[in-house]
């Protein structure tokens, strides 16, 4: 079977005044239809900008230089990097939607949560949303039986909405009741996310809800739509490892309900063990492993992911953490050949002056790849 | 007591909502409530709990930095333990000397318009501890405890990366030659890698310099490897003190099992079953009656909802604030 993204040779560079910055070298990697896919890397390794780009969100001075970027989706296949921005803008959020890291910053302040929700689906599904009222005015018409104006406002309303739906929106009349009609839908889906009191939610603004209930909501706007594929950037970072568990447990369900295909980005090892069916690891802008989340943990290949797998404390141990020495490389000037030369235990000569491909793990396993001349 | 460096006696800080035309204070956030607990001399104490549970305010009352509504703080300094609620102006200032911080973000509590020499050397200016030539030579020698050297004299916080940051702030903190340092969260900014390096150096200075630590965080990995003692806040109360290995075996509140089951564990294979808590941490404003922790608690009862658990030692120095935890026990299969 096809997967449903496929990234190859993806190459990010950011123009800045102290030089270019190769934030993304080469990447490639594919994520199946239906897995879980953790990227994990420190602060600064391009897991953001690498997701970004899928969604073609990388802004100037940043640019995408090349490099593919599949979707494959009901037997046709779009290269992301090519397609035109109406392309894009009518991709994201319906196809491809993004839960973005700090839930207090993703939300508008000024907007009310019902207002934000809505939003995609008055974007994405204004034709459902304008069948779901006229079935509402069928409904009230069969209540009040077949008084002429009620007959006369269904058929005004049948024509006007068949007529011009992508202009509704800013029709005074009709547009508010595709809203209403949105703002319903959206108390349905923070139900469906186990929000309490809903009709309430929808009223308020972000800053009234806590920590947990506002990355819910982030996440009810980007499943909005059931997106094929849904990005996560690192949605639990910033909350308490109750609320933390809460969402991750949700994140699961919701994955089992709309069999989503679900890019998760974290720092934190322990949620990707717990989350992940597979996992990419990131270093300065290079992929160093891909891998089944099991085999990651119990036979980790690359130099630096055992590094990152021995820095973390286990439960039990007191036995003295081990650090990687020295500093992540700076990314207008990175280290030539394989960009972890500089802090690897086991470098070579030929390290330091070629880059190393994608190799098989031992065994010529190939659901297991590392990028080092150990296992050439 | 002997060897304790630190008691802490029902100590509450409240702070006031004011209100009307008066500014007359309507009601009050209970941050830290009744907290008593204490600390002996070159342990290693850590605080956890979740977002707004008061734990950093305890920590800031400790140090005097927020004033305390009620309760002691009892700090031995020259072996009798000496209440220092009550100290003002030089007096509290020479005590400062004793008691230091390292907070949470480097990158927002270094000056960023302040030269690394002069922002460790800013605590020897204030407490007449050293000058000219003799406070730099100090100041590069505590840069060289953290891992950094005398190039980095010169230099703005700026020009540091995250860890080495930190390793600023907690120079910092050693300057005036503490007793007692609060570490609040302090490795919750950085990655694992370089979280692994810091960790790895306050032990290391604990155990050089004798230092007594309280460590505020959130992240149970971490407080498991540090510290000896764990005491765990709910709400502004403490619900559960012990040793540590004790705690992480056996743990009775249902809060901490709870908090315990949702750590995520870097190992596929290890099965655990998850305890999901429902809903958030109620408003310190108003908290609920009885046990702050019944909304939540599956083993809650009447007696839960109306009168408050007191901490009761279990064996060992094991403190556990719980109504039910025979229930509990017998539920989780913990000996007793």
């Amino acid at each position: 079977m096809q997967p449903i993204l496929d990234i190859e040779k993806l190459e990010v560079n950011f123009y800045t005044y102290e030089g270019v910055v190769q934030a993304i070298d080469e990447i490639s990697f594919t994520l199946e239809d239906g897995d879980t896919l953790g990227v994990v890397g420190e602060t600064g390794c391009g897991k953001s900008v690498a997701v970004l780009s899928i969604l073609r969100l990388i802004l100037p001075p940043g640019r995408i230089e090349s490099g593919k970027i599949l979707y494959n989706t009901a037997g046709s296949s779009y290269d992301l990097v090519q397609k035109s921005e109406e392309f894009m803008r009518e991709l994201r959020g319906n196809d491809v939607s993004m839960i973005f890291q700090e839930a207090g910053n993703a939300l508008n302040p000024v907007l009310t949560i019902g207002e934000q929700v809505s939003e995609s689906f008055l974007l994405h599904r204004q034709g459902e949303l304008c069948e779901s009222v006229l079935k509402n005015i069928d409904e009230k018409m069969e209540v009040s039986g077949s008084a002429p104006f009620i007959q006369l406002a269904r058929r005004r309303y049948g024509r006007k909405l068949n007529k011009a739906r992508g202009n509704l929106l800013r029709d005074r009349r009709y547009g508010c009741l595709l809203r209403r009609e949105a703002v319903r839908w959206s108390v349905d889906l923070l139900r469906s996310l186990g929000i309490p009191n809903p009709e309430q939610v929808v009223k308020r603004y972000p800053h009234e809800l806590s920590g947990g209930m506002q990355q819910r909501v982030v996440i009810s706007m980007a499943l909005a739509c059931n997106p094929a594929v849904l990005i996560a950037d690192e949605p639990t970072s910033n909350l308490d490892v109750t609320i933390q568990a809460q969402i991750l447990r949700l994140i699961e369900d919701l994955k089992e309900r709309y069999h989503s295909s679900i890019l998760f980005i974290t720092h934190d090892l322990g949620v990707v063990s717990e989350i992940a069916d597979k996992v990419i690891v990131l270093y300065a802008g290079t992929l160093v492993e891909f891998s089944k989340v099991r085999e990651l943990f119990k036979k980790p290949l690359h130099p630096y992911t055992k590094a990152l797998l021995h820095s973390v404390p286990r439960l039990g141990s007191r036995e003295r953490l081990e650090s990687i020495r020295g500093n992540v490389p700076n990314l207008i000037d990175p280290p030539s050949g394989c960009r972890f030369h500089p802090r690897c235990p086991y470098v070579m000569d030929i390290c330091r002056e070629r880059k190393p491909q994608l190799y098989r793990g031992p065994g010529g396993d190939e659901h297991h790849l590392v990028a080092c001349f150990l296992y050439r | 007591m002997e060897g304790h460096l630190i008691e802490i006696r029902d100590l509450k800080t409240y702070y006031p909502i004011r209100g009307g035309v008066i500014g007359r204070a309507k009601n009050f956030v209970r941050a830290v409530d009744e907290v008593s607990l204490f600390l002996r001399r070159g342990e290693c104490l850590g605080l956890v709990g979740e977002s707004g549970c008061g734990k950093t305010t305890l920590g800031k009352t400790i140090l005097q930095l927020e004033k305390a509504t009620a309760g002691q703080i009892l700090l031995d300094l020259s072996g009798k333990l000496q209440d220092i609620t009550a100290l003002r102006g030089k007096r509290l200032k020479r005590l400062r000397e004793k008691l230091q911080i390292v907070f949470q973000d480097p990158s927002t509590s270094l000056n960023p318009r302040m030269l690394v020499k002069n922002i460790i050397g800013e605590a020897l200016a204030i407490h007449h501890l050293a000058r000219g030539r003799e406070r730099i030579t100090h100041v590069s020698g505590l840069l060289k405890a953290v891992g950094l050297n005398e190039d980095h004299l010169m230099r703005y916080p700026h020009e540091f990366s995250g860890g080495q940051r930190q390793r600023i702030a907690i120079a910092r903190a050693l300057a005036t030659n503490p007793d007692f340092i609060i570490l609040d969260e302090p490795t919750s900014a950085l990655d694992v890698s370089v979280q692994a390096q810091i960790l790895n150096l306050l032990i290391d200075l604990k155990n050089e310099l004798n230092l007594t630590y309280l460590f505020i965080t959130h992240h149970l990995l971490v407080v498991e490897h540090v510290s000896d003692r764990i005491a765990v806040m709910y709400l502004g109360k403490l619900v559960e003190l012990s040793k540590t290995s004790d705690l992480f075996r056996r743990a009775f509140h249902p809060y901490t099992i709870a908090l315990l089951s949702a750590i995520p564990i870097p190992d596929p294979d290890m099965q655990r079953e998850r305890i999901i808590l429902t809903g958030d941490v109620p408003d310190p404003i108003d908290p609920p009656t009885g046990c702050r922790f019944h909304p939540r608690c599956a083993f809650a009862e009447t007696l839960c909802r109306e009168v408050e658990p007191q901490l009761e030692d279990v064996g060992g120095g094991h403190l556990v604030a719980c109504h039910r935890r025979e229930a509990v026990a017998k539920k989780y299969g913990i000996e007793v």
